[in-house]
């Protein structure tokens, strides 16, 4: 079934909102500005605009914003003219407050993560969002690291709260191929005609796009990308790229190809500090596992305390810390420094 | 001198890990378990370890002749309102350890004797117990316009009440951060991890402080407290030395102390990874011998 009469799947850009955390969440009401209006240009029908960690991200642990992300949200709100604006929040790290002001602010689709074994910490959060009238979205992160089957039972805990969508999200970006299309499968299973099914890849194994057209393949109906890859460690599946590939799949995406690449190009590409590279040290995460915005964290502690960044990384996966514990690395690398 | 009278509302973990550490007490005898499922647990080990079992709740014990002079709560939130008021009449004190924050918080390293008068004392979070000190270790130097916390604590040591209402733990935390701590603005945030092995509670405390600040002073402020947490919590320690950093954009403009700390319970009940209710049923056991001293 498709996502609508006019669209086979719908597409989330998330460079405002996984960007922000490559841009050591920077941005400025004119960076929103223009992305929006771009991206609204070449018909993509969700942009995501929020901190990198969601709603109340901005702080020492996780960076603190240039500008607030309301102001930012309304930015985008007033900014586009056919796309929806949307923002993500992590329990136990926004609260309930965050979440009405975006919706007075114009947002209309509310997106909730959590690690995927954590679902029912949402549950107050889903359903204040659905008596808003919010659209609902959920995100269990770092699905790599359970079976399908968790992960399925997790997406009902969220779907039973009223989430409308629950996404497979590749924090790590560790998921190869079929273990893409096996956890999207099992959620759609589970899930049924209850609620849909979405993916958010990352490309630090090369794959975002390919996990994005087999999750599609097996039932996904939402996928989220980054326009220009603009988002944590080697970035998200381009939305560019995705959608050329899957415009010559056939799929309807209801974006511009020829637009949308112009847009990576020329207003995105230039507000970013760099490109997203698949170096070494988004290539260690992952290999090994690691939620993709340690990057930047783990980058700033090596160079104060003198430690090689892949080691931190490394020793957060075998810590096996979730997404959230940006504060751990410093000790890592403290604890690193002090074995020299 | 005889000891102070108490019952323990709500049998669960808590209440089960604070009964052991009462029957320790040399202020307190714990005469009653009360809670609201006969096959309950809590409720056999206190009937084994010679309390007064109740299944009846809370009408149940206050309905009887004799009544307890102290009720730790470890219930819920919502539970406790509820109680607080029928507590209060009837002249028992309450200690609650949930975060339902009717009466004035107390974190026994900072503030123990500010409030042995109150009708009824709060414990604020565990995030807020583990931190708070470490926050007032800061102000107490020097100026700490925002404080923040991270509390990063195992999966199964989160219950269905902390889980059901996680913003009542933020908020909470971070109102004690400012209230106690004497930051002027608080930040809390909670993590759960599901590693196994499950892992000790974890929290790192950032405060601001003036790009001046006298770091001496300031690291010599935190391990001051952090001894002092520790004599009441045994398995409260610091992980790393406070480690400073200057202002730059992504710190908001702002120099910070970052301060990591552990939390490894005693496992008096509770496995030993399960710091955080560890530091909340000592701290009920200190406040609640604070009371009992008055």
């Amino acid at each position: 079934m498709p996502y609508s009469a006019d669209l086979d799947i719908r597409v989330t850009d998330s460079s405002l909102r996984d960007g922000s955390h490559a841009k050591q969440h920077q941005f400025t009401v004119e960076h929103v500005r223009s992305v929006v209006a771009a991206l609204d240009d070449a018909g993509v029908p969700v942009i995501e605009v929020t901190h990198g960690d969601g709603l109340g991200g901005s702080s020492f642990n996780y960076g603190f914003s240039h500008t607030p992300e309301q102001e930012l949200i309304k930015t985008a709100v007033a900014t586009a003219t056919r796309a929806k604006i949307a923002f993500l929040m992590l329990p136990g790290l926004g609260i309930q407050d965050d979440i009405r002001e975006a919706a007075d602010n114009g947002a209309s689709i509310c997106r909730i993560a959590t690690h995927c074994t954590e679902a029912d910490i949402s549950v107050q959060h889903f359903g204040l969002a659905r008596e808003l009238g919010l659209e609902t979205v959920g995100f269990l992160m770092m699905a790599h690291s359970r079976p399908p089957e968790v992960l399925a039972r997790q997406a009902r805990i969220m779907a039973d709260a009223g989430c409308e969508c629950v996404y497979v999200v590749d924090s790590a970006g560790a998921l190869i191929m079929e273990q893409t299309s096996d956890r999207v499968a099992a959620l759609v299973a589970e899930l049924g005609s209850d609620a849909q099914v979405g993916f958010h890849g990352h490309e630090n194994l090369g794959l975002g796009v390919a996990n994005s057209i087999l999750a599609v393949r097996a039932g996904a109906l939402q996928i989220d990308g980054s326009t220009r890859r603009f988002g944590a460690g080697a970035g998200n599946t381009p939305v560019e790229a995705f959608a050329a590939a899957v415009e010559r799949l056939g799929i309807r995406t209801g974006i511009d190809t020829i637009k949308i690449i112009d847009a990576a190009e020329d207003v995105v590409r230039p507000i970013m500090d760099g490109e997203c590279l698949l170096d070494r040290m988004a290539l260690t995460m992952g290999y090994t596992g690691v939620y993709s915005s340690f990057l930047k964290h783990a980058d700033r502690q090596a160079k104060k305390y003198g430690v090689p960044g892949a080691e931190i990384l490394l020793e957060a996966g075998r810590r096996k810390l979730v997404g959230g514990q940006e504060d751990q690395l410093i000790e890592i690398a403290v604890a690193l420094a002090a074995k020299k | 001198m005889t000891k102070a009278t108490a019952a323990i509302v709500g049998s669960g973990n808590i209440g089960t890990d604070l009964m052991y550490k009462l029957l320790r007490s040399e202020l307190i005898e714990p005469r009653w378990m009360i809670g609201v499922e006969a096959d309950s647990p809590g409720l056999k080990r206190a009937d084994a370890a010679g309390l007064i079992a109740s299944a009846e709740g809370v009408e149940w014990l206050l309905a009887q002749e004799e009544r307890p002079d102290i009720v730790f709560e470890a219930t819920s939130a919502y539970v406790h309102r509820e109680n607080a008021p029928r507590y209060e009449a009837l002249g028992i004190r309450a200690v609650d350890l949930t975060p339902a924050a009717v009466g004035p918080a107390v974190v026994p390293a900072v503030n123990l004797g500010a409030h042995l008068d109150a009708p009824n004392v709060s414990l604020i979070t565990c995030g807020g117990q583990a931190t708070i000190p470490v926050v007032h270790a800061v102000s107490r130097v020097t100026e700490v316009s925002y404080a923040e916390i991270v509390a990063s604590v195992a999966s199964p040591s989160a219950g269905p009440g902390t889980r059901a209402n996680i913003d009542e733990f933020t908020r909470t935390t971070g109102r004690g951060i400012e209230t106690i701590g004497g930051a002027g603005r608080g930040k809390a945030i909670i993590i759960l991890n599901p590693a196994e092995p499950p892992m000790l509670m974890q929290d790192t405390v950032f405060c601001a402080i003036p790009a001046d600040a006298d770091t001496d002073a300031i690291a010599a402020s935190i391990r001051d407290v952090v001894g002092a947490v520790a004599s009441y919590v045994p398995g409260y320690r610091l992980r790393a030395e406070p480690q400073f950093d200057d202002p730059t954009p992504v710190s908001g403009g702002l120099a910070r102390v970052a301060v990591f700390l552990e939390v490894e319970g005693a496992g008096d009940f509770l496995p030993p990874y399960s710091g955080n209710l560890d530091i909340m049923t000592a701290a009920a056991t200190k406040v609640g011998e604070g009371l009992a001293r008055t």
